[in-house]
């Protein structure tokens, strides 16, 4: 469906590099990485928004990396929604009919499809400057769709929205993909997004794609550093490996399975840390014993980090057993990691 | 002082602030209001009687509104390019507009004589084609696009520059060309811009006399007739026709502006 490769994009202050992927018919495909990264570079550049150094782009089997944007058949949601602020609901969705293809009762009916699944009816003849920020987004959609691209490409477009809104588009977006069956190549530098949303996932990182797989896959097995610190595995140590152990200073864990011959770190999530107060705790494998050495409470649970000889790391615990423990800085404390929830990379 | 109740009582600095600002408001307005006050009614009657000094004037705003409009057709397409693209040199180029500002102005007038001279190839091709600079409107209207045009550009520049680049990709990701974008899209909100920006370039075009008057003394624009008078009969002569010359360009601003101001968008919901 569309099929990028080795895209380079230069900019005066940044440059995506290389960067290949593909998206089946269909697919709902994210793009997922920091601020920086490069997403919406490419994101644009696939549009034909930004002039292409080298590289391809290939939609529905014909190549259009040189083609102006008006000819590609691609729609794209912005963050803000870039609505033109100059015409109403209506005249927004409707701007793109005078340059589409499709007939004009096959228009009036995608039109009025998008303006029901979109709850747009009483917004309508409105200006979109007064609406809300959930509202301009389901205009942003109708307009980009009632066109009917062969690919839609939105950016971030949950991240400036409210939560309750967040939450209303987001089932939105899974519904409107779910009917319209249509590709979209979406950016967000939220995991939590991604994967309620994505078939597939890359994460791209400084202008290259760092790892490519399904939502479980990266969140499981994430193949470099930067993917695992940033599906959350914040523990993250250059370790040497032996078998099924692997050593990190004084530290010696049993791992679940042996780790491949090039693997040089050793990574586990936060969550799955268990902390308890020194003294022998049963049943419990690969014990750290250090010190606090702060608390960051965050509503209902805290992270702990803790001080060993050899490493820092954190833990996430319940507020509630925060409390119980009455944790406080320089407290000594043991934590233990099961060899299932290490990983290594 | 009841103003200032409830409100801190005012540091030095701020002190300091209103005081130089209220220094230059009379330093601009002194001077203007005690020119306007002091013609007598009677002197301002016969003033705008004379047929020399209305014609002056009309050829003033006329060459002027001559000079907006070309900078109007020609200068927008350029500021657009200037705000939306960025290219190796912009930084020059840009200055380059800038430069009539900073020229002294009889410099202007010599260097555009000396370019549509028959010394030069492009007066020579202009004579031939019929086109006079010297002691013409056609050089009047030629030197006062020179230095209006850097007010044009720059503030159409930064008109464009408003519009976020986003609602032009978003235009043409849904099929329209550059130009349908920049008709449907960028002009409808960028309007106001190019009319402030002919008010910029006429009020500039208006006020020139040193590049003028070594291109052309005849006809005469109302500040070289101002200039004349002063010269030829003194300051009671000339303020009368200095006045008109401020309240007639004042009334056209003001009428622009109000034309050009910024309305309410939104639009009423429906029942």
């Amino acid at each position: 469906m569309i099929r990028i490769e080795n895209l380079t994009v230069r900019l005066p202050d940044f440059t995506l590099n290389k960067v290949s992927l593909h998206a089946a018919t269909g697919e709902f495909f994210v793009l997922l990485g920091p601020t920086g990264a490069g997403k919406t570079v490419l994101l644009e550049s696939v549009a034909g928004l930004l002039p292409v150094a080298r590289g391809s782009i290939h939609l529905k089997g014909r190549e259009v990396t040189r083609l102006a944007p008006e000819r590609r058949g691609i729609g794209i949601v912005y963050q803000d929604s870039a609505l033109f602020p100059h015409l109403t609901v209506r005249e927004n969705i409707q701007y793109g009919l005078r340059y589409c293809r499709a007939e004009r009762p096959r228009s009036e009916r995608q039109f009025a499809y998008l303006v029901k699944a979109l709850g747009l009816e009483g917004l309508l003849h409105r200006s979109v400057v007064n609406l809300s920020g959930g509202e301009k987004q389901r205009a942003a959609l109708a307009r980009a769709l009632v066109v009917e691209p062969d690919l839609l490409l939105l950016d971030e477009p949950l991240s400036a929205l409210d939560p309750n809104f967040r939450e209303e588009i987001r089932d939105l977006l899974k519904t409107l993909h779910a009917n319209t069956g249509i590709t979209v190549l979406m950016v967000t530098h939220d995991f939590a997004e991604a994967r309620y949303l994505a078939d597939r996932i890359a994460i791209i990182n400084g202008g290259r794609i760092e790892q490519t797989g399904s939502a479980e896959a990266i969140f499981m097995r994430p193949a470099t550093p930067f993917t695992a610190r940033f599906v959350g595995m914040h523990n993250l140590f250059e370790a040497c490996f032996e078998g099924r152990q692997a050593t990190i200073g004084a530290h010696r864990f049993q791992l679940g399975h042996p780790p491949e011959t090039r693997h040089r770190y050793l990574a586990f999530r936060p969550e799955d840390v268990h902390l308890h107060p020194p003294g022998p705790v049963d049943g419990l494998a690969n014990p750290m014993a250090g010190t606090v050495r702060s608390l960051a409470h965050q509503g209902m649970f805290s992270e702990v980090t803790v001080h060993t000889p050899a490493l820092d790391y954190r833990a996430l615990l319940t507020a509630a057993t925060v409390f119980q423990m009455r944790l406080s800085p320089g407290d000594p404390v043991v934590g233990f990691i099961a060899p299932e929830a290490l990983h290594t990379l | 002082m009841k103003l200032l109740r409830g409100w801190p009582r005012p540091d030095p600095f701020t002190g300091l602030a209103v005081a130089c600002s209220l220094l230059i408001v009379l330093f601009i307005l002194l001077p203007l209001a005690q020119m306007i006050l002091q013609p007598s009614a009677a002197d301002m009657i016969a003033a705008a009687r004379d047929a020399d000094v209305t014609r002056a004037i009309a050829l003033s705003i006329g060459t002027a509104l001559c000079a907006g409009l070309i900078a109007l057709v020609l200068g927008t397409p350029f500021a657009y390019l200037l705000a939306r693209h960025d290219f190796r040199g912009k930084k020059l180029v840009e200055s380059a507009v800038d430069l009539p500002i900073m020229i002294p102005h009889p410099v202007i007038g010599i260097a555009l004589l000396s370019l549509a001279g028959r010394n030069h190839w492009l007066g020579r091709v202009m004579a031939d084609l019929g086109v006079r600079i010297m002691g013409t409107t056609t050089g009047i209207v030629a030197v006062m696009l020179f230095v209006g045009l850097p007010f044009f550009i720059n503030t159409v520049k930064t008109g464009f520059e408003s519009v976020p680049r986003r609602l032009e990709n978003v235009s043409r990701s849904l099929g329209a060309s550059p130009a349908a974008t920049f008709r449907r899209i960028t002009f409808p909100l960028t309007w106001r811009s190019l009319v402030v920006g002919v008010i910029m370039c006429m009020a500039r075009a208006i006020s020139e006399f040193g590049a003028i008057v070594i291109v052309a003394y005849h006809p005469m624009v109302a500040p070289v007739m101002i200039y004349e008078r002063f010269t030829a009969y003194g300051l009671k002569y000339s303020q009368p026709v200095a006045v008109w010359l401020i309240l007639v360009c004042l009334l056209l601003f003001v009428l622009l502006r109000i034309f050009a101001r910024p309305r309410a968008t939104v639009r009423r919901k429906t029942p």
